[in-house]
């Protein structure tokens, strides 16, 4: 994402900069966190909640930036890769996090958890599905899979599922941020889906 | 002009700044100058807690009391909390609990009893023989503390009340204010208010089980179940209900909050066990606060939280699996 800046006008390389740091200020703000021993009695539980609700904040503005594009709004969908790459970088440290302090970097833990947990297997699984979409996020692997990249890259549809399934699995009494985030991801999720039916419809006539 | 001079502005009683808040700024201002005030300072602002009493009382004579584990720090123990009536994040109840006014406070003893009646506050705190006892205390979620309670055995107050020989279970409510609790005001809760637990009779009147007025020396903190609060060190945490006003003696097993919204998670008993994983965490292992990052201070759970010895005797010939 770096690569092309440079050819940019200043000002796009400005509001570059500044969705950079937005992005990063919530990593900078969990380190600040760390090396100062702010996070509380529990450290554990403080990073698991800060990385994980960055991860799918982010990934609600990945889903809501190309019907905010076409509502005259593109500002978001031109920064949707690098906010797409954020998402990836949040949810890898969810996952560090977890296999850090809760599983130790124990297989056989991190198997029963896996198995015997159901929010964990989903959370694990929607970070399985990402780390494809990462990977071939630059713009060669885009030419190269040409149709295919589409395809491909509409697994984050599924990635939401699995977040929302994931926070709602975690919920104890409280089921806020599940209906919060449910809400927000369904609705770009049947938005997504509206376009695509009336574009074959569209097609068939 | 004349009158506007003599018209002495008057200044509402409400924005007199109370002395504690007034002392409360010097230890701020001092505390800015030692460079913590973004670790002191509670995010509400300038929100002053409820002054706490120190409390007389004697040690603990129990052989369990004294576990010899390093003391959790006050300043964890009364900032990681799990009290939902003032949200669920575990830093809600120390910023927003300041809202409960917890004097006047009674608690209403009934059900099957000889004599029906209640506790006023004065009778909690004057009324008992108070003893400092320090717990490990095991929440569900797999993180433990070690912590000094002040208070009395629950068999010392239910006695005075004597309850019938038809009496078998106990039920315990928790204030339900909402006004006063934010928690309570969520439309994505589904707690059914007020908190609601119970333990068996026996369990009740188990020379361990505290009725707690206290922590490290002082009276209990909002945010630690003020006035008046269970502890239960052999179970789970929210075994060890809040803030309570109704002590009921029943002759049926009592519905707990918990088990109302999950009962294939939380059970009855609710005994620490790390041979019976919960659904959500594994219960083997947990978390002595505080931890670190880089050095996670994980320790093996122990059957009953290490209280087997006084407690075991409880569960005869019960299936632990099954009753959990």
């Amino acid at each position: 994402m770096g690569v092309s800046v440079y050819r940019l006008p200043w000002s796009a390389q400005l509001w570059w900069a500044v969705v950079f740091s937005l992005a990063l200020a919530p990593f900078v703000y969990i380190v600040y966190g760390v090396l100062g021993n702010a996070l509380g009695p529990d450290p554990a539980e403080a990073l698991m909640h800060q990385t994980g609700e960055w991860a799918i904040r982010l990934l609600v503005l990945v889903l809501a930036a190309r019907p905010l594009a076409q509502r005259g709004w593109p500002a978001l969908f031109r920064y949707r890769r690098m906010l797409g790459l954020f998402m990836f970088f949040y949810t890898t440290l969810h996952l560090l996090v977890f296999a850090q302090v809760y599983v130790g970097w124990n297989v056989s833990i991190l198997l029963e958890e896996l198995l015997e947990r159901p929010y964990v297997m989903v959370g694990f699984a929607g970070w399985v599905l990402l780390t494809p979409l990462a990977l071939t996020s630059t713009n060669g692997m885009r030419r190269r899979l040409r149709q295919r990249w589409r395809q491909l890259h509409q697994l984050v549809y599924a990635v939401a599922v699995l977040g929302v399934l994931h926070v709602l699995w975690l919920s104890r009494s409280d089921i806020g941020d599940a209906v919060l985030y449910g809400v927000l991801l369904g609705a770009l999720l049947c938005w997504r889906i509206w376009q695509a039916w009336r574009r074959r419809f569209a097609r068939a006539r | 002009m004349t009158r506007k001079i003599l018209d002495v502005p008057q200044i509402a009683s409400s924005e007199i700044t109370p002395e504690a808040v007034w002392l409360n700024r010097r230890n701020l201002i001092k505390a800015a100058a030692a460079g913590t005030l973004a670790t002191t300072l509670p995010s509400s602002g300038f929100a002053v807690e409820s002054p706490l009493r120190p409390l007389a009382y004697n040690q603990g004579e129990c052989d369990a009391c004294a576990a010899d584990e390093a003391l959790t720090p006050e300043e964890d123990a009364t900032s990681y909390n799990n009290f939902y009536e003032f949200g669920t994040d575990k830093s809600d109840p120390a910023e927003h609990a300041h809202t409960m006014s917890i004097d006047p406070w009674s608690v209403q003893v009934t059900g099957l009893v000889n004599k029906p009646g209640k506790l006023n506050l004065e009778d909690l705190l004057g009324g008992f023989d108070l003893e400092e006892r320090i717990y490990r205390f095991r929440c569900v979620e797999a993180w433990s503390m070690v912590v000094p309670w002040i208070g009395f055995p629950l068999a010392d107050l239910l006695r005075r009340f004597e309850p019938t020989t038809d009496a078998r279970y106990v039920a315990f409510k928790t204030l339900y204010r909402p006004a006063e609790m934010r928690g309570t005001r969520s439309f994505t809760s589904v707690i059914d208010w007020p908190y609601k637990e119970g333990l068996r009779l026996d369990e009740a009147m188990h020379p361990l089980t505290l009725m707690t007025v206290g922590l490290y020396g002082k009276t209990l903190p909002n945010q630690s179940g003020a006035p008046l609060r269970l502890i239960v060190p052999w179970k789970y945490g929210f075994k060890s209900i809040k803030s309570i006003v109704s002590i009921e003696l029943t002759d049926k097993q009592p519905q707990t909050s918990w088990q109302q919204l999950a009962a294939q998670e939380y059970g009855f008993y609710s005994n620490v066990n790390p041979e019976v994983d919960h659904p959500r965490w594994s219960q083997r292992y947990e978390r002595r606060l505080p931890s670190s990052l880089f050095k996670p201070n994980r320790v093996p759970t122990q059957l009953f939280n290490g209280y087997a010895e006084q407690v075991a005797g409880l569960y005869e010939n019960m299936d632990l699996k099954k009753y959990y």
